[in-house]
């Protein structure tokens, strides 16, 4: 029945994004066709955390800014103004301050080795957390002032190809889900959620405001694509539109390509083993625990299986927007934005993550123009009425995207708390 | 002298200030988890729905021609805004939790439902307010008091605004209600009843949805006096306590979930955190310069100013890791 209900609705997408497409456009159709599956990618990501292993995270900001720092550097050209000047120097001194603050810190929280106990364990630890932080910030503080005032004014990048930093976009993600997941993973549901929300907006403050490494709200631009751009089919003779429908498609075949591989695995790991003890913890740690197995670490894996996924969905967003700009990711953008695709499409079943992102993320790109058509017809009515137009309809329809995604999640809690296309339980007879 | 002046008016009283929306806003959050158990996210967007409808009564007031001498007409209008708030919020219950609380939805349901609401208020506010400021002080000024000291070689003035008295004030009338209410009223001793075990209260014939609606009151109308206090304070715009939500969280947690008093402590504990965290201490240390081994440089904060949210935030953190149930200990869910 499941089968042939989800048939029935990715039937229902497909002709949806048919009619988007006919009415924008395949230009228009195949830029929101790159940007739903990254989302999708992004999506099975949370799927994995939430709907296996049952953590909530709220940090996905968090980790779409990293993977899109993460390809900025790797994939943006060599400044060599750069590599030339003391800047490599400074901060290779800034990374030798923070590796040391890290032993500090390391070595005070070992203290008990020595037969430093209780209290005093704690007052040293505060300590060593303190010196090194002043220590840090001793070194990192000239190294970012002297490189801003450096022409170029940031690092730049190491010139690689776009897909490797995708690649390290997964790595960093990765690497920020361990730290984040051993601090946050004991606490309960929650806590959790409060806790990850506030360490994505710590990255966030973070990365808008090291301007030596991600320029800040100065933004980055234009970061390079892996795939032809529109530009390279204009130099070769095809017509402008053309352009951009061919170039996109380059892309999204590469898109398609990770979302499919990612897909793959991610179905295989639900099946096996691996994904049936997720269940077993997600549904009753108590019974897991108590068959043996060890609950935090396999949260923390899980926590950072699905952090990958989101690490390389944002660094893909970020590719295609060709833009680097910390001042526009927002908590409902990023973060709640996937929660609706996931919630909505059914935790649990990644055929339901996919419908989810895709169905969700059309829903919140068209409510913008359709809103301000409504407003349009709105507005004509009361000026005939003779009550006066609507004023600045532009800026207040693209507002309605928030208020139809808060409708949309209250509906999908109140009639289809499980998801469109819910997890299939199996039972053996 | 003149720098502990300076200190003082940066400090002091704008982490008073701060602590005072903070605190009136996480009592709010600490009793929805007490008694609702699921952390209430909307609960900054019904600040932020509080302050405009204070600013949309102010504006009413002022083409009415309405005003009394000496005090900021948000104040005036803030009872009527603190009623209004409050009927929404028992709507939204009624129209969104309930619904929920009534299929037996676990509290992380809730959360996301609350989420929702969160979306669906601030959608609404954008819509009808465009992203742009306002101030509540267009037509009428903010005063500032300034205090001379009467000491020899002073020449810096204690300052403050007067909203900020007001608020103080405020803060302070609400929290003594409060621990009447909850200490001497046979309701808040249910409500505290209930916060501590419900299946008991309930066993023992406490009427449990009574004090789910007082709950509810009892958080809209501080949302929207934490709400238009901020708005005072600062500006108001859509997103203003969208941003504040996440320290308001802190406060709560810090204090632990479901303590009212904790709630209060939190809130000025975040609020100085902040305030000192920002501060330029060498502007302290300068007239000690030659006793000091060192030389002081000319700023020396603990962090950048652009980082003053994130304090809260780490705040958080390291009390989630170090007291997860916060520093009083915390309910539960």
């Amino acid at each position: 029945m499941i089968a042939r209900r989800s048939l029935t609705l990715f039937a229902g997408l497909f002709v949806l994004f048919c009619v988007i497409g006919w009415a924008l456009g395949a230009a228009n159709i195949s830029l929101l066709l790159v940007q739903s599956f990254a989302y999708a990618l992004i999506a099975l990501g949370l799927n994995i955390q939430w709907g296996y292993g049952g953590l909530f995270n709220f940090g996905i900001m968090g980790m779409l800014m990293l993977g899109g720092a993460a390809t900025t550097f790797i994939s943006t050209p060599i400044i060599p103004g750069f590599w030339g000047s003391e800047g490599p120097l400074l901060l290779g001194r800034a990374l030798l301050a923070f590796a040391f603050g890290f032993l500090l810190v390391w070595g005070a929280r070992k203290a008990d080795r020595v037969g430093i106990r209780g209290g005093w364990k704690t007052a040293l630890t505060i300590v060593a957390w303190a010196a090194a932080y002043i220590i840090y910030r001793s070194q990192i503080d000239v190294a970012a002032a002297y490189i801003e005032a450096t022409p170029d004014g940031w690092i730049g990048g190491l010139g690689l190809h776009p897909v490797l930093g995708w690649l390290f976009g997964g790595v960093l993600a990765a690497g920020a889900a361990y730290i984040v997941g051993k601090i946050c993973l004991g606490l309960r549901t929650d806590y959790l959620a409060i806790a990850t929300i506030g360490i994505s907006e710590i990255i966030r403050a973070l990365l808008k405001n090291m301007d030596w490494l991600t320029r800040g709200t100065l933004t980055v631009s234009p970061i390079p694509w892996p795939t032809p751009l529109p530009q390279e089919f204009q130099a070769s003779g095809t017509p402008i539109t053309d352009s951009f429908i061919y170039a996109r498609l380059g892309f999204l075949g590469l898109v398609l390509i990770v979302l499919i591989v990612a897909f793959f695995l991610v179905q295989r790991a639900y099946g096996g083993p691996w994904g049936r003890m997720m269940r077993a913890i997600r549904d009753n740690y108590v019974a897991a625990a108590s068959m043996g197995k060890n609950i935090t670490s396999r949260q923390l894996e899980v926590f950072i299986l699905g952090s990958v996924l989101m690490g390389i969905g944002g660094a893909m967003l970020v590719s295609f927007g060709q833009i680097y700009d910390p001042g526009s990711f927002q908590p409902i953008n990023h973060t709640f934005l996937i929660w609706v695709m996931v919630i909505v499409g059914g935790a649990g079943n990644n055929w339901g993550a996919v419908f989810g992102a895709m169905l969700i993320y059309i829903t919140w790109m068209i409510s913008d123009p359709v809103s301000q058509w409504l407003f349009n017809g709105i507005s004509n009515w009361s000026t005939d009425l003779g009550w006066g137009a609507i004023p600045e309809i532009q800026s207040r329809a693209s507002q309605m995207r928030v208020f139809v995604l808060g409708v949309v999640i209250t509906i999908a809690l109140r009639y289809a708390p499980r998801g469109l296309i819910p997890e299939v339980v199996k039972r053996e007879a | 002298m003149n720098e502990l002046i300076f200190f003082f008016n940066n400090v002091i009283v704008g982490g008073v200030a701060l602590g005072s929306i903070y605190a009136v806003g996480a009592i709010g959050v600490t009793l929805i988890f007490g008694i609702l158990r699921f952390a209430h996210f909307a609960h900054g967007d019904m600040m932020t729905m509080g302050a405009f409808i204070a600013f949309l009564l102010m504006l009413a007031c002022q083409a009415l021609g309405i005003s009394v001498p000496f005090l900021p007409t948000g104040f005036l209008v803030l009872p009527v805004a603190m009623v209004l708030t409050t009927i929404i919020a028992l709507g939204l219950d009624k129209g969104f939790y309930a619904p929920l609380r009534k299929r037996g939805a676990k509290p992380v349901t809730m959360l996301i439902a609350s989420i929702g609401v969160t979306l669906i208020i601030q959608g609404l506010i954008r819509l009808f307010f465009g992203s742009g400021t306002w101030s509540f002080f267009e037509s009428e000024t903010k005063q500032l008091i300034r205090i001379p000291v009467p000491l020899e070689g002073v020449t810096r003035t204690i300052n403050f605004t007067q909203p900020q008295v007001l608020m103080v004030v405020c803060t302070a009338v609400a929290v003594l209600a409060l621990h009447f209410f909850l200490t001497r009223s046979r309701l808040g001793k249910a409500m505290r009843a209930m916060a501590d075990n419900p299946d008991l209260a309930q066993v023992s014939g406490i009427n449990t949805k009574v004090v789910v609606r007082v709950t509810w009151i009892i958080a809209g109308s501080l949302a929207a006096m934490a709400g238009t206090m901020l708005a005072l304070d600062v500006q108001l715009k859509p997103d203003l306590a969208f941003n504040i939500v996440l320290p308001i969280f802190a406060a709560a947690i810090v204090g632990g979930l479901g303590q009212s008093y904790g709630a209060i402590a939190g809130g000025f504990l975040i609020g100085f955190a902040e305030t000192a965290a920002i501060f330029n201490w060498s502007v302290l240390l300068r007239p000690i310069a030659g006793a000091l081994p060192f030389e002081v440089p000319a700023t020396l904060a603990i962090v950048p100013t652009e980082y003053k949210l994130t304090v809260a935030f780490v705040i958080l953190v390291v009390v989630l890791l170090w007291r997860p149930t916060g520093i009083f200990k915390g309910a539960s869910s």
